[in-house]
């Protein structure tokens, strides 16, 4: 458990570490464009097929527009009703509201998942008994799950507090974000080495002392893996939650409101789940933010 | 030592004050975003209704918000709150669990709801007329349900195919073998590329979106004189759709509710019939309440919904029993692709009344509404590229 200042040389090669990871994230950004538009020009207008199977879909402009197409929609306005905010524009206030309310979701997953951890490091009887439900819950698909929730949500009224629809969709969002951070986090609590917890016990350290001592800072490199895929997974809940439950104002109603003009306008649906990944990868590398303070931990990180 | 450990907790400390206060904002100030709009602030003595819609909002249900917007839900004592669908809601079953008073659904949809055990009454019939099509290009001529005979034939499934099937079953044709069925997207991409000969369409959705779309032979939007379709009010197999279903049980024991029935009735009425006579003010008002589909394809669709329910005969909200039972009958005798029917046994007495509507009727026509709309004249609507 000693430790040194970290050394300034550390900081240096991190922020180029940094950079140097930004720069693959750009190229691979750029390798995607170029594949999309050579595939578009190589593969017929019609697909290819081997006999009636398609194995590669169709080309033309209305289904795969060009990139350039879909950059430009971003700047037009919405519909042509006065006032509309351009696509871009509104992505952007769809994004912040999915955002936040994805970020309520992976709190509340978090600390659930984080809490269920514990408790199955602590006892082996919980883990018995709680670890198969946890897998089992994502079993459940989403589908089934979203109209139950907003159907007990709807009764829900405590005094003025009234439940609201996009709660409905944080509880979902949870409900994903739980499980990678359940399982991550007890895999973590876990791994101190039989010496190590030994030494604590030689000691005469509380289950608690090795708990706040040995197991959560050993955990911490299994667990920021976790918490970036509970992020991702967070935001997709939210998305698919929205689309299933009707939620107004986040990017899932903006993916199934452009798909309406797939036929006449194809470059806005695309314009939509380019919001929608962006979303996912912001979400993931807010996460990753958090994981900077936890630099000591990190030494050897699990993914 | 100490100092390294206690700025790395502070750091993890200030990244999760960041996520909470992230999600504190979105606890604040999610909700008005993510709120339907609420009729008035003086809702004291305001009965609240809240009413289910089967899609998000759009034309389809203008005169609701139309009757929100012009106060007549109001008038009548009441502050209703319209909520949205979505892909996974059944705004029957919705209404059956109490979680809302009233609910838009189609008819075939609610029978076989109600033989799962939903107890609710279709209390109005707004649409007189079913809105579904089957869309092909002119070449391929595809006039009737007959000439669909070895052709790909593209369909929704989920419980929007059963017209298409009794119109082939009546024209002689047996779907399972004389047609190529195809599973199709919601877009209609599939029929432009040709992949499908013939697609289902919604008069005021898909088929405007074909309408919005660019043909690449002219550089100019296709036009209607590019395309047959087959109609199946023409076919004689049209099922009901949209109309307004109660919860039977409190019908029977609750007479306030019966009461509130006849007024949100009344002025749900006198909204569609205020979107018969003003279309673009219609347009407008489902535009505000937050549509995000283009103002062209919004307009075409106020007015393709208002083809559907005027001219009325008897009046707008009247269930006819002669589209009822051919309802039921289509519903009781056609089988899908799986073999499956709507229902298995005629739906009980029960399942739709005019009672209520014909109360709200009475009172319209006192107050000297034309409920009928014989002379309805509908729009020529121009669409613009994606609806724009």
């Amino acid at each position: 458990m000693s430790s040194a200042p970290a050394p300034a040389g550390a900081v240096r090669s991190s922020a180029r570490r940094a950079a140097r990871s930004a720069g693959w994230a750009a190229a691979a950004v750029v390798l995607l464009v170029v594949l999309w538009e050579v595939v578009k020009a190589v593969v017929p207008d019609t697909g290819w097929h081997v006999g009636e199977a398609s194995v590669l879909p169709r080309t033309d402009d209305v289904a795969m527009p060009h990139v350039w197409d879909v950059v430009t929609r971003l700047g037009q306005p919405e519909t042509s009703a006065a006032g509309a905010p351009t696509v871009l524009g509104a992505m952007l206030q769809a994004g912040w509201f999915t955002l936040r309310v994805a970020a309520a979701g992976w709190v509340l997953g978090v600390v659930g998942g984080g809490l269920a951890a514990v408790l199955m490091a602590r006892w082996r009887v919980a883990e018995s008994a709680l670890l198969p439900w946890v897998v089992l819950s994502q079993t459940v698909p989403l589908v089934a799950l979203a109209p139950l929730v907003v159907g007990w949500g709807g009764r829900i009224e405590i005094g003025a507090f009234a439940w609201q629809k996009w709660m409905s969709v944080a509880l979902i969002a949870s409900y994903l974000a739980f499980f990678p951070v359940a399982v991550g986090m007890l895999k973590g609590l876990q791994s101190p080495t039989t010496a190590q917890v030994e030494l604590f016990r030689a000691q005469a350290a509380s289950w608690g002392r090795t708990l706040v001592s040995l197991r959560l800072p050993a955990s911490v490199p299994y667990l920021l893996p976790a918490l970036r895929l509970a992020a991702a997974t967070a935001v997709v809940g939210a998305i698919v939650a929205e689309v299933s439950t009707g939620t107004r104002g986040g990017v899932g109603r903006l993916v199934i409101a452009y798909a309406q003009a797939a036929s006449g306008d194809p470059a806005k649906p695309w314009a939509a789940i380019l919001a929608a990944a962006v979303l996912g990868l912001v979400a993931a590398g807010l996460v990753t933010l958090l994981g900077l303070g936890l630099g000591r931990y990190r030494h050897a990180e699990v993914s | 030592m100490r100092l390294t450990r206690r700025s790395a907790w502070t750091a993890t400390v200030v990244g999760v004050a960041t996520a909470l206060a992230l999600s504190a904002c979105s606890s604040g100030s999610g909700g008005q975003e993510g709120d339907e709009p609420e009729a008035s602030a003086s809702a004291g003595a305001l009965t609240p209704v809240k009413l289910q819609l089967q899609w998000f909002t759009q034309a389809q249900f203008a005169g609701y918000f139309a009757a929100v917007d012009q106060g007549y839900y109001e008038d009548e004592g009441l502050d209703v709150e319209i909520v949205e669908g979505g892909v996974d809601i059944v705004p029957q079953s919705v209404l059956a669990d109490g979680s809302v008073d009233y609910a838009i659904a189609w008819v075939p949809k609610a029978l076989a709801s109600r033989e799962q055990g939903a107890g609710i009454t279709d209390v109005a019939q707004i649409f007189q007329r079913s809105g579904t099509l089957q869309v092909s290009f002119k070449d391929k001529g595809i006039t009737s349900a007959a000439d669909l005979a070895g052709k790909k034939v593209g369909n929704w499934g989920f419980g929007n195919e059963f017209e298409l099937f009794a119109g082939m079953s009546k024209a002689g044709l047996d779907p399972a073998t004389d047609v190529t069925l195809v599973q199709q997207q919601f877009d209609m991409n599939a029929l432009l590329s040709g992949e499908i000969d013939a697609a289902q369409a919604m008069t005021y959705n898909e088929y405007a979106q074909v309408l919005e779309a660019e043909n690449p032979e002219t550089g100019e939007l296709y036009t209607p004189q590019d395309f047959n379709v087959v109609d199946w009010n023409d076919e004689g197999t049209a099922m009901l759709q949209d109309a307004i279903w109660a919860n039977t049980e409190r019908l029977a024991d609750d007479e306030e509710y019966a009461e509130t029935t006849v007024k949100f009735l009344k002025a749900s009425l006198k909204g569609w019939i205020y979107v018969r006579d003003n279309p673009e003010a219609a347009r407008d008002v489902v535009v505000a309440a937050g549509s995000q589909l283009g103002a062209s394809h919004q307009l075409w669709q106020v007015n393709e919904v208002n083809r559907l329910i005027w001219p009325s005969a008897g009046g707008i909200g009247i269930i006819d029993e002669r589209l009822w039972s051919q309802t039921v009958d289509v519903a009781l005798n056609t089988r899908n692709d799986q073999g499956a029917t709507v229902i298995t046994a005629e739906p009980s007495d029960d399942a739709y009344t005019n009672e209520y509507v014909e109360e709200a009727l009475a009172q319209l026509r006192e107050e000297g509404v034309d409920v009928d709309g014989a002379d309805f004249a509908p729009l020529e609507v121009t669409l613009e590229p994606g609806g724009a």
